[in-house]
């Protein structure tokens, strides 16, 4: 799950990191009366004005605008609330900014990375700081990965002072500064366990001409299977940011993911759920979505995932490819007559079953009278729905 | 011969009073597993449908004392997975089979730390696995059974049902298998890839190797540098996700693209170049594999 800069912010002031001051505001009402009050409470007329979406690239993109005076600040405030704002993360439809966070105005010294994520390889936590702050990390990842300094965390034992000394001197930072930066990484990484975090991210970090060590951004996910563990995180959940297809899926324990092509794919298995994809571009053909109906696929999921896949009107082809294990074939084909009763079908439909009770499961949709192909195995499937939902582009 | 699992395993169920641990406990049963004893806490003496001649304990070491188990599946609920792979590595168990959906990445974290501190001879397979079956010997998991033949194919996987997708191609083409093992989609995990496929190497039942890899993670390259340097056996692959957009979660929690990295073309690459046959559909997984021998 993922949550806005602001949010993560104020997450980071409960562990005692520090950010600058600022307000997040809902309406352009809220930000222009926040101008005011952030002013007073810095005690400087600079304020930043900053898009809350999810994706990163803001900057870039428009959505973030440094402010002299209230009058500044009223007009980037009314240029930035309601935009679309397209980065390189939100994709070309960009994303409506609803959400605006004002913030003050710092004298900026140096910028700095500072992220902490899972090292799959290593099997731990690790924290990445870089000098390159304010970049895209991957593209100094890719440049210049000397430039990037890791340090691993212990599972049981956590980060160790060491460690933040290795990174702030690597850094360049001075000795005042490290002795900061080194109790940020501890407020950090402590915050990163309890809370359960995938990632946080940094970018930049600061220092200031006055000697200060800051978080002038936040970026904070979390552990989707930890949820549970913490419910407060429930509210900071934002639904606009998320496809309605894929809100709706989560309802049903289905994994859906929507795509830019036009065969509608129901598999059950991520592994074969996406194979599916790879093999229905083989023959030329563009799937619509991933969709993982779980091992347990009951007939409501089937039906539920029916819906979804045909309410996108891009489809013009549905590809059902199912292996069953401890599902039966015959569930699944009945499955598929009662949501095509429910919710119909206007478009092609090719079935594949392949695994246990396979001929009841083929018998029941032959004695159907459902127009549809029942295909010998996956590439005759993938072939056919090809041909039947346009062709091969 | 075969890897990991055979005649000789005495299975314990851990989770088996649950409805997924029942269910999956009665097919083990039926397949000939020899499954030995049951675990949930505070259940001890109970009767499981279908499972009335295996005993319920409370514990693992109880489990172990009474019926002298050597290894344990766990179908435990995510929240107290990690605690049962510990309980497991503690009361001395060295094969755990973890297929649980869903562990916290923390919880995981410290759960594999213990093991490799304190229990290095404990091997854990999964979790968000199929689990590891030697067809006609002992299935340990959830994959179909009568999909797999016996034979001299070792199969490993990342991916559940691609797996009994290779297996049943490969059937039909008349090639059994002489051990498959779902490894998981998890991003912290027991036995990876090299681990799985050293053990087939050494196995003399194994004659050739198919690995499923996935997008996410760099596993399937240092396969592939592994079997380059070390295995003289017949190797071939597939990967899945070579349309998968980057950003996105393909299900599992390890199937992500990230940063640019972990991509099946760079995977694909870095198989091919190891020698490796790489099926371009996974429809060919089979085929791919008998071109090979």
């Amino acid at each position: 799950m993922k949550i806005h800069e602001y949010q993560g912010k104020e997450l980071f002031r409960r562990y005692g990191i520090p950010v600058p001051l600022g307000e997040p505001a809902m309406s352009v009402d809220e930000a222009i009366a926040a101008v005011p009050r952030v002013q007073r409470a810095s005690g400087v007329d600079v304020v930043v004005v900053k898009a809350q979406i999810h994706a990163g690239g803001r900057g870039k993109g428009g959505g973030v605008k440094v402010a002299r005076s209230r009058e500044e600040a009223d007009k980037a405030v009314r240029a930035i609330f309601g935009m679309n704002l397209v980065t390189h993360q939100t994709g070309p439809e960009g994303k409506k900014v609803q959400r605006l966070l004002v913030e003050q105005g710092l004298d900026i010294d140096k910028e700095y990375y500072l992220g902490v994520t899972l090292d799959r390889a290593a099997g731990r936590v690790t924290i990445m700081a870089s000098s390159e702050g304010g970049m895209d990390i991957e593209e100094v990842a890719a440049s210049h990965p000397e430039k990037i300094l890791r340090a691993a965390l212990h599972p049981a034992l956590g980060y160790q002072e060491h460690q933040g000394r290795a990174l702030g001197f690597g850094l360049g930072l001075d000795a005042k500064q490290v002795a900061q930066f080194s109790k940020i990484l501890a407020s950090l990484c402590r915050m990163y366990d309890e809370m359960d975090c995938s990632l946080v991210e940094v970018n930049p970090l600061i220092t200031t001409k006055d000697g200060r060590v800051l978080a002038l951004d936040a970026k904070v996910n979390f552990d989707d299977n930890a949820l549970d563990r913490h419910p407060e995180l429930s509210d900071w959940r934002d639904l606009s940011e998320e496809d309605p297809a894929e809100i709706e899926a989560k309802k049903f324990d289905l994994s859906y993911i929507a795509l830019d092509g036009n065969i509608g794919c129901m598999v059950n298995g991520a592994g074969l759920a996406m194979s599916t994809m790879d093999i229905i571009q083989h023959y030329g053909g563009q799937p619509a979505n991933f969709l993982d109906v779980g091992g347990g696929a009951t007939t409501e999921k089937v039906t539920a995932a029916f819906k979804i896949i045909t309410r996108d009107p891009a489809v013009k082809g549905i590809f059902v490819n199912i292996f069953g294990g401890i599902m039966k074939c015959d569930t699944i084909a009945n499955g598929v007559l009662k949501a095509v009763v429910e919710v119909g079908l206007k478009v092609p439909l090719v079935v594949r079953l392949e695994g246990t009770n396979v001929e009841l499961g083929k018998k029941i949709l032959g004695s159907s009278g459902l127009d549809l192909y029942a295909a010998a195995d996956m590439a005759d499937g993938a072939r056919k729905i090809v041909e039947l939902a346009g062709g091969a582009r | 011969m075969s890897v990991l699992v055979g005649k000789q395993t005495r299975l314990i169920v851990q989770g088996m009073t649950g409805s997924a641990g029942a269910f999956h406990a009665r097919q083990m049963l039926e397949y000939g597993t020899n499954l030995v004893a049951g675990v949930t806490p505070g259940k001890k003496g109970a009767k499981v449908e279908g499972l009335e001649k295996v005993p319920v304990f409370d514990t693992v070491a109880e489990a172990i004392r009474e019926t002298g188990a050597n290894a344990t599946v766990i179908y435990v609920p995510p929240p107290f997975a990690a605690d049962a792979i510990m309980e497991a590595a503690a009361a001395g168990l060295k094969l755990i089979v973890t297929i649980t959906e869903g562990i916290p990445t923390r919880d995981m974290l410290r759960a594999r730390a213990l093991l490799q501190s304190d229990y290095p001879d404990a091997v854990l397979v999964g979790p968000n696995c199929p689990g590891v079956i030697t067809p006609g010997e002992c299935k340990i998991g959830i994959m179909p059974g009568y999909i797999h033949k016996p034979g001299d194919v070792g199969v490993v996987s990342r991916s559940g049902t691609l797996t009994y997708e290779v297996v049943h191609q490969l059937s039909s083409l008349g090639l059994g298998q002489s051990t498959a093992i779902g490894i998981g989609g998890d991003p912290v995990k027991g036995l990876d890839f090299i681990d799985c496929i050293a053990l087939f190497n050494a196995d003399p039942a194994t004659r050739a190797i198919f690995m499923i890899g996935e997008i996410g993670g760099s596993s399937e390259e240092a396969a592939a540098a592994y079997i380059k340097a070390n295995v003289k056996k017949p190797v071939a692959a597939f990967i899945a996700g070579q349309t998968a957009p980057p950003g996105k979660r393909m299900g599992h929690a390890g199937a992500i693209i990230a940063g640019g990295k972990g991509t099946a073309k760079e995977k694909i690459a870095a198989l091919t170049a190891a020698g490796i046959a790489v099926a371009k559909t996974p429809a060919e997984m089979g085929v791919t594999l008998k071109s090979v021998l």
